[in-house]
């Protein structure tokens, strides 16, 4: 802890994955607090392992990984939720079905990269301590989006999750801010991407926002909350990896996770 | 008539895509302004379907349906819907005036959260209903009656023509039931309100008018429901009205 400290104002890898962390927990506040109300965490879950395919199609062209996962992120929202408002298939088949499919399609490109020197482990475990500088401009973009369509939207995301029918009734397009919804969890996926890598995503998008409702009863209290909690995760869980040369990721989420559980255990005792 | 109907029903039949049979043929019904109609049928009779042809959630197969003689699409924000309690999910973290507020949704401004006028329409809604001194509370603490005052007043909210009530009673205890009619019959001198029950001897003593739906419309009398019409709704054995079916 306070080798990372000391090292933090030294090196700017560590100021920028700290910045990641920070700038990840933000969407990961305001989009976590949506999945968890609206009880779509496998359908991220479903998001987040298909971008391995738009990954791994941008790196065998030798493009930005990241655009192809915002690209295989937003298509698979798409796909998803338009089934799903259509109600003909079953949507855990079908999310089961884009999750394993994005994967292969992804395993597939990278082996065929001439080279075949990318670190599969950090496209699925993240790296944040080699996050370019790049990226968190866009990060910070993609937090401007996500931030803004709450800022704008939030009555209609809250009708929305909370009685589509109802919103339905009151002339809210529930196609329309499904969707939107749905392309906003897609972005956030990518932004925590760069943080703990695909196979964690679901945990750091739910989890904050999983502790916060065992406190707070509203959805703007949730983000605030989450929001916190997510940032407090990113920065302990890099700071205790540090110097232990642990990688950061899974130390950020066995962090989350242990809060969770601990959390659950507290609010379960209290209610008895 | 000279009196605009509020709503029209001409000859409105519907069937679910791959059904072999219709639920709904050949229903004609006209709602007045100040009306407080009573659909009364057994379950599966249809009437939570001819509720999603008004609220344009369904289309008809045949027939026409005009919400103050518009299409039920465009129409639908005039109409204040209180549906079955178990369209959502109870532990959403939500309070009484949150839920409330989204009736405005339609009535108020796209962008950006709620004005000072919302929530103004918003405390009145919950004063008529009673709800006021529990606007804070989470939805999921309230008693089975509360929750159904707060979505009478979020339906409020929306300051429709006509209320439209799905079953408001399902899961309430019989003094609930009551204190929910009596609320009614107040609301009843603002606006037009159409419920939708399975119990017909319970609010044939509130509406002015009962609507007997089972398939089609069997009967449409201003008067009280009679033994013989009960007889022809539900089937002859029954002898005991009370939650028959």
């Amino acid at each position: 802890m306070s080798d990372f400290l000391q090292a933090l104002p030294n090196h700017t890898f560590l100021q920028n994955a700290l910045l990641a962390g920070i700038l990840a927990s933000i969407g990961c506040g305001m989009m976590g607090t949506y999945v968890v109300v609206k009880r779509i965490g496998f359908l991220a879950g479903g998001i987040a392992h298909a971008v391995l395919g738009g990954m791994g199609i941008a790196y065998y062209f030798g493009r930005s990984p990241v655009g192809g996962a915002l690209g295989a992120a937003l298509l698979a929202a798409l796909i998803i939720g338009w089934v799903n408002l259509r109600g003909q298939e079953h949507e855990d088949t079908l999310i089961a079905a884009l999750w394993s499919l994005g994967m292969a399609i992804g395993i597939l490109f990278i082996s065929q990269t001439p080279g075949y020197n990318v670190d599969l482990m950090s496209y699925l475990f993240g790296n944040i301590l080699m996050v370019p500088r790049a990226d968190l401009f866009l990060m910070s973009g993609v937090d401007a989006v996500i931030v803004l369509s709450v800022l704008l939207f939030r009555k209609q995301f809250v009708a929305v999750a909370f009685d589509e029918e109802f919103a339905e009734v009151r002339g809210v397009s529930v196609t329309f801010f499904y969707l939107l919804l749905l392309c906003l969890v897609a972005l956030t996926v990518v932004l925590l991407i760069q943080v703990v890598g695909l196979i964690l995503v679901i945990a750091l998008l739910t989890l904050p926002a999983a502790i916060a409702a065992q406190y707070v009863r509203s959805v703007g209290r949730m983000m605030w909350v989450a929001m916190g909690l997510g940032a407090m995760f990113t920065t302990m869980g890099l700071a205790f990896s540090y110097e232990p040369n642990l990688p950061a990721g899974p130390s950020i989420i066995l962090l989350a996770g242990a809060t969770y559980l601990l959390s659950t255990l507290v609010t379960a005792i209290r209610r008895r | 008539m000279t009196v605009p109907s509020v709503l029209d029903l001409e000859h409105v039949s519907f069937s679910y895509p791959g059904a072999s049979s219709a639920i709904l043929e050949d229903v004609s019904l006209s709602v007045q302004p100040g009306e407080f109609l009573g659909i009364v049928g057994p379950n599966g009779g249809g009437k939570t379907t001819l509720l999603k042809l008004i609220l344009g959630l369904l289309e008809p197969s045949s027939g026409r349906v005009r919400v103050n003689g518009r299409n039920p699409a465009l129409a639908r924000r005039q109409i204040g819907y209180v549906p079955q309690t178990a369209t959502f999910l109870r532990d959403f973290p939500i309070c009484v005036q949150e839920a409330v507020l989204l009736g405005r949704l339609g009535r108020t401004r796209l962008l950006g959260g709620y004005t000072a006028h919302d929530r103004r329409i918003a405390q009145q809604a919950m004063e008529k209903t009673e709800m006021l001194t529990l606007r804070r509370q989470p939805l999921g603490n309230l008693s089975g009656g509360q929750l159904q005052r707060a979505l009478i007043a979020r339906a409020l909210a929306s300051e429709p023509e006509v209320l439209i009530l799905d079953e408001p009673t399902a899961n309430i205890d019989l003094r609930g039931e009551r204190d929910i009619f009596d609320l009614l019959k107040a609301l009843q001198a603002e606006q037009t309100i159409i419920v939708v029950s399975h119990d017909i001897a319970f609010i044939s003593k509130y509406v002015t008018r009962v609507a007997c739906l089972n398939r089609t419309l069997i009967c449409h009398s201003t008067e009280a429901a009679t033994s013989a019409v009960i007889e022809q709704l539900y089937g002859k054995s029954v002898h005991v009205i009370r939650h028959a079916h």
